[in-house]
């Protein structure tokens, strides 16, 4: 499936003018200062920028967990903010996956009860979940590792589970916090390119916040942010160009 | 996600195990600190409460409690015989005795004196013999685990010989013979308990002026026993107590003068705060180690409703397996290592309701304040 074919004229990502600041001593700072972006169904979109300029708090917002001071937001169509505390649970459970830079992985359950997890919450049976966990694990690669410990494996192969657990739902929409920052060159882009590949299968919008510029030919579009501010929409190519 | 629950608790063995044993320990501890006290208490009245068919206790004005004896005479009896609402009254006589065994050992022991007519106040359980043959010659009735080891004999190999019908050994220089043995509560001294007839106990004792320890009355059908109490009191200078009025006054007597209640209780109330804290606090512990993972379940979706249902399934899962492990433990003490113990150590359905309320107490409130904690994590922690 090439990169226009996923590319739909449907959007998954509407941010208009969202703003949010946070408390401080010195009274509240402004982090976002009128956010505005989207993205279309199926689209790989990275956010990148200067550390401190807001992506984190862009994505907390974006995925639900963060409620904004102004501006509209809204994912498939849908704002957060209007549902109640369970809808909106069930609004994530269904159509949101994460992938976080620190894995996240529940260190007593194994390998595959990390990836079940979505499936369980989604009110699958523990033998049906099992069986579509372990066919996901297949796919990016660790299809012997479903009875291990998450603690015994090496970095990259716990972002590979993350992932392996952030897509199994098949969500429409992933959120990914700095996925490749804890990996070397060639497990981040390990990382990078299963993420890619399953989000395309599966139909999955992906936003990316990431620092890495070694996987930005990844992206279809890179977001480039400046104190609260998305400053530039550009392709990989003419991100390239601009950094030189 | 109740399974998923689940395995993360037990997946963190280290924490589960501490949790499980100090929950049990605890459950343990309050379990046999709850028998001895029970135990205890219900065994300095376990003589009134052997004697039954009986309306009124007769005592002299100034006992308080069934140990403490004032003897009376016996013309007593028959003034209180002359009390309207009386149907019947006998005595009973109750004190200690040293017993000379065959092999010339002795032991101590309490001596109960039944009236020789009536045999009132005999023990009801027989486990051979008949309660009638305390009328021959020198009998006497002895309680099975006296039978089985304090008054047993030992034989030419050393072996203990249990004591049955038959057997014999002196009281005060008076021989005694065993025509029976009854099964009995054990009594707070745990000596052996000897029945014969009241004038039988006046000739083994014949240096004792006075040997009436308690005065047995049965009222008439129909009779009114505050009234009848009363007129004892006016005509013979007696307090008469119903049998409830004395096992608690000998209660609060016992409880006032020992300071038992404090002790025992002082020692299971430091059993449920340090074990129940431990356990509390291991949970508590294991909640905030695993608090990052409940935020990252509830980003991915899960309801308020399903983290309760999870950490309420955790915390109601240790404390009934560690209350179980608990109470299997506390049962098989009480059973096997203290059943020999001075004092008689039951597990009781009140004490196992009460052990049980205690362990639950800490289980919801480690729960709580686990679930608390997990409730008020903001999810957005889950990208820090
Ligand atoms: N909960 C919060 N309370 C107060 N200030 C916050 C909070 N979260 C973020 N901030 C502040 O908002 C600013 C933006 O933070 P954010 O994490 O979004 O940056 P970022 O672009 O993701 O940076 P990095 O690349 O270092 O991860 C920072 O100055 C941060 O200190
Ligand atoms: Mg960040």
């Amino acid at each position: 499936m090439s990169a226009s074919a996923a590319a739909s004229s449907a959007t998954a990502l509407r941010c208009v003018g969202v703003t949010r600041s946070f408390a401080s001593s010195a009274g509240p700072v402004p982090v976002l200062r009128g956010i505005d972006l989207d993205a279309r169904e199926g689209e790989v979109l990275f956010l990148v920028g200067p550390s401190g300029c807001g992506k984190t708090t862009l994505l907390t917002v974006i995925a639900g967990l963060l409620r904004r001071d102004g501006g509209e937001c809204s994912v498939l169509g849908e704002d957060q903010e209007a549902m109640d505390k369970g809808q909106a649970a069930d609004f994530r459970r269904a159509n949101i996956g994460f992938v976080f830079q620190a894995y996240n992985l529940i260190p007593t359950l194994s390998v595959a009860e990390n990836v079940s997890v979505p499936l369980l919450l989604n009110g699958r049976s523990w033998a049906a979940a099992r069986r579509d966990a372990e066919a996901v694990l297949a796919s990016v690669g660790l299809a012997d590792k479903a009875d291990e410990s998450p603690s015994r494996l090496s970095g990259g192969q716990q972002q590979r589970v993350a992932i392996a657990r952030a897509i199994v739902h098949a969500p429409r929409l992933i959120v990914c916090d700095e996925p490749t920052s804890a990996l070397d060159h060639k497990n981040g882009e390990e990382v990078m390119r299963l993420l890619r590949q399953l989000a395309r299968e599966k139909g999955s919008t992906l936003v990316v916040v990431t620092h890495d510029h070694r996987i930005y030919d990844y992206a279809d579009r890179i977001a480039e942010m400046d104190d609260g501010r998305v400053v530039r929409i550009s392709t990989p190519a003419e991100a390239a160009r601009h950094d030189q | 996600m109740l399974r998923v629950s689940w395995k993360m608790l037990v997946g963190d063995t280290a924490k589960y195990l501490g949790i499980l044993f100090s929950l049990a320990f605890t459950t343990l501890l309050i379990t046999q600190q709850g028998a001895t006290l029970l135990g205890i208490l219900s065994s300095t009245t376990s003589f009134i409460d052997s004697i039954g068919g009986v309306d009124l206790w007769v005592v002299d004005a100034r006992v308080q409690n069934v140990d403490d004896i004032k003897a009376l005479t016996d013309t007593q009896v028959y003034r209180v015989r002359s009390v309207p609402g009386v149907a019947w009254a006998v005595p009973l006589y109750k004190g200690s005795i040293k017993a000379r065994l065959p092999d010339g050992t002795s032991q101590n022991c309490q001596l109960i004196g039944l009236d020789d007519a009536t045999l009132i106040g005999g023990p009801a359980s027989m486990l051979s013999g008949r309660l009638a043959d305390l009328r021959n010659a020198d009998a006497v009735l002895i309680d099975e685990d006296a039978a089985r080891d304090k008054l047993a004999r030992r034989d030419a190999n050393g072996q203990q010989q249990a004591a049955g019908v038959g057997a014999t050994f002196e009281l005060n220089d008076h021989r005694a013979t065993v025509v029976g043995v009854y099964r009995g509560q054990r009594n707070f001294q745990s000596q052996p308990v000897v029945y014969t007839t009241y004038n039988r106990a006046k000739t083994i004792l014949p240096n004792e002026r006075k040997l009436l320890s308690y005065i047995l009355v049965r009222l008439q059908p129909g009779a009114d026993v505050v009234s009848v109490q009363t007129l004892i009191r006016q005509s013979t200078g007696l307090r008469a107590y119903t049998g409830e009025e004395f096992s608690s006054s000998s209660l609060a007597y016992f409880i006032q003068n020992t300071g038992v209640i404090m002790n025992v209780g002082l020692s299971a109330v430091m059993a449920f705060v340090i074990g129940g804290g431990i356990a509390g606090m291991t949970f508590y512990d294991f909640m905030l180690d695993n608090q990052r993972y409940f935020a990252v379940l509830r980003a991915m979706g899960t309801r308020d409703a399903t983290m309760v249902g999870m950490v309420t399934l955790q915390a109601a899962g240790v404390t009934l397996i560690g209350f179980g492990l608990g109470i299997g433990a506390g049962a098989a003490l009480l059973r096997f290592v203290l059943a020999n113990s001075e004092i008689s150590l039951t597990l009781t359905w009140p004490l196992l309701a009460a052990v049980g309320s205690i362990v639950v107490l800490v289980g919801v409130v480690a729960g709580t304040m686990g679930l608390l904690r997990v409730l008020r994590t903001d999810p957005a922690v889950v990208f820090k």
